[in-house]
């Protein structure tokens, strides 16, 4: 329940724009100002205490996808506020100015692209976009570049950065968690695999589907990951939580991720797994073929 | 309408309930003390209709959160007792413990063996504690799984019965996957090559009410909601306080005509009038009545024509607008 009420606090705890404007960027874990072409080199990775800034989905095509082979899918869907939504202001103006102040279309850019000239079909979404919440159309994106990946026979990836269901699309938004895991419950029976990798944040409705389902699981160091906020955990169980609680490192721990990769080793390590799942084994089950 | 059972009174229907009340007490003075009080009675009867029917057919979409959430309103266990004719719980998800907050098991309904699950919430403070107020850890989620797998291997239909304030938010909820436990059934429950059934009968609170809720048919009773986040939590969030709930109901749209118009659900079942609580034996008898008939429409499909258009209705859920 309550996805939304965390969005407030990691919205203060993080909200630093993705990469700001100007020369100079403080770290917000270690303090240290950090020249910001150095902080590009280095993958938005703090030099000094390896914190790993939040970025968005232009900047993981680049860290990830080999130059130039990325092609975007569905940048044309749009939202239609279906409910009319409205508080002390319209969705629809929300929207607007989520679209004007990010430059995208939605909390997801969806499309295809190589890893070390492998091909994979890639869905990555952006915070900064109405806290890279789960509206029809994120849903709907990550639906359609799931059957190419189906159509296509290619490894899917999704990275996750959201806080959850989209409050302003009601009971909409919470059924395409049951669409995107329909359609990831196929690319499982065709053997097509699908790496899920988890940044900060990804709690509620997301990680409570496509987050949760990868064959793989990776996530960035010390990314915040859960179903409730901790805000709501804390109120509702009337105590302080444990350090560390939530983080990418507790949920290894427990068992939720099989491997918690550094964003300086995330390209080469991802195409090791990708050439992994694509190597055939004929040296196996011989009797059987000969049969 | 049977008015003795009702302990509890929601402020809109005070009216109404004291009026029916009244019918009551003269009803007992005039068979008591044999004074002829057949016309007054009579009168009083039909201004209660009327009233009721005025209070009924108009309430607004947090009256119907009130109904839903009425501390007498027939649970998962009750629909259970009335509807099936044979059931046996079966408890624990093999893997960690048994969750309370969710009750499943083998069950008949007529002529059709069933796996039914459903949350379960308690009627007391006792009862709530032993329940956790119907809302489920990861074990929950893992027991239904479970239990589900078993009707998909043995050709049984699922019925779902939601009503859940949420999947809890606590530290071992977290710790063991609360999030997985949920994904993993919305994943399964998209393949499951039986009928699959979903009634919300009462709360449906966002991914903890989902988790038992993927299906070829989604039955709404009535006074029921259900939405991505409770009116509560919403309006902390949007109007930065609780006490907003009726507004950020309203905007969510979180009743059964909203969602038969967002064509998330596939048919709102009525209730008896003033609420399933007021006659809980006749609340049963039309969803019993409701289930048999949508078993008899499902049982006609093969399984993997019903596969094929259970991910149809999911891939059709939401709005958007496509340009060229
Ligand atoms: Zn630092």
């Amino acid at each position: 329940m309550d996805w939304f009420k965390r969005k407030k606090e990691t919205l203060q705890a993080v909200d630093r724009k993705e990469m700001p404007d100007g020369l100079w960027v403080k770290c917000d874990e270690c303090g240290e100002i950090i020249y910001k072409r150095e902080l590009d080199k280095k993958l938005y990775v703090c030099p000094k205490c390896d914190y790993h800034f939040r970025i968005g989905s232009s900047e993981y095509i680049k860290i990830l996808i080999d130059k130039g082979s990325f092609k975007e899918f569905n940048q044309n869907i749009s939202s239609t506020d279906p409910l009319k939504f409205k508080d002390s202001k319209k969705y629809s103006d929300r929207y607007k100015a989520a679209t004007q102040k990010t430059g995208l279309t939605e909390a997801v850019v969806t499309g295809q692209g190589k890893i070390e000239r492998i091909p994979v079909i890639m869905g990555i979404m952006d915070f900064s976009f109405l806290g890279g919440s789960m509206g029809s159309v994120v849903g709907e994106k990550v639906s359609r570049a799931a059957d190419v990946a189906l159509k296509e026979q290619k490894p899917f990836i999704i990275i996750s950065a959201s806080g959850g269901a989209r409050m302003y699309e009601g009971v909409l938004s919470l059924m395409q968690m049951a669409k995107t895991s329909a359609k990831l419950a196929l690319l499982a029976e065709a053997n097509i695999p699908y790496i899920s990798i988890l940044t900060h944040p990804t709690t509620g409705g997301t990680t409570a589907s496509y987050a949760m389902l990868g064959d793989v699981h990776i996530a960035e160091p010390g990314a915040l990951i859960g179903f409730a906020g901790p805000r709501v955990i804390k109120q509702t169980i009337g105590q302080d939580l444990p350090d560390g609680f939530q983080r990418s490192e507790f949920l290894l721990e427990h068992g939720f991720i099989d491997a918690i990769i550094h964003r300086h080793e995330i390209k080469s390590r991802l195409a090791g797994m990708l050439r992994f799942f694509q190597h055939q084994n004929n040296n196996i089950f011989k009797s059987q073929e000969s049969a | 309408m049977p008015t003795d059972n009702i302990k509890f009174a929601l402020e809109f229907e005070k009216p109404v309930i004291e009026l029916e009340k009244k019918i009551n007490e003269m009803k007992e003075y005039a068979s008591s003390t044999g004074v002829d009080l057949g016309e007054d009675i009579k009168r009083l009867e039909k201004k209660a209709e009327q009233l009721r029917k005025e209070i009924y057919s108009n309430l607004n979409r947090w009256q119907h959160v009130q109904l839903a959430r009425h501390p007498q309103r027939p649970y998962t266990k009750d629909y259970i007792e009335r509807v099936c004719s044979y059931f046996e719980e079966f408890h624990g998800d093999r893997l960690f413990a048994d969750d309370k907050a969710i009750v499943a098991g083998i069950g008949m309904i007529d002529d059709y063996s069933c796996m039914i699950v459903g949350h379960q919430k308690g009627r007391d403070t006792k009862g709530n504690l032993y329940r956790n107020f119907g809302m489920p850890n990861p074990e929950g989620y893992r027991k239904a799984r479970r239990l589900m797998q078993l009707a998909s291997r043995y050709k049984k239909p699922i019925i779902s019965f939601v009503d859940t304030p949420g999947a809890y938010p606590g530290i071992g909820a977290e710790e063991r996957g609360q999030a997985e436990a949920i994904a993993r059934n919305l994943f399964e429950m998209s393949r499951y090559p039986v009928p699959i059934i979903i009634i919300i009968i009462g709360e449906g609170a966002s991914g903890g009410a989902l988790g038992i809720g993927v299906g070829d048919r989604v039955l709404m009773l009535q006074n029921s909601w259900y939405s991505v986040i409770s009116p509560e939590g919403c309006a902390a969030i949007l109007w930065r306080d609780s006490t907003n709930a009726p507004q950020a109901a309203e905007a969510m749209k979180v009743t059964a005509e909203d969602l038969l118009e967002l064509k998330v659900i596939d048919k709102i079942v009525e209730e008896p009038e003033g609420g399933a609580h007021r006659d809980p034996d006749k609340a049963a008898e039309i969803v019993k009545a409701e289930l048999l008939r949508t078993l008899a429409e499902l049982s006609e499909i093969p399984a993997d024509k019903l596969l094929e258009m259970r991910l149809e209705k999911y891939s059709k859920m939401g709005y958007w607008n496509e340009s060229k």
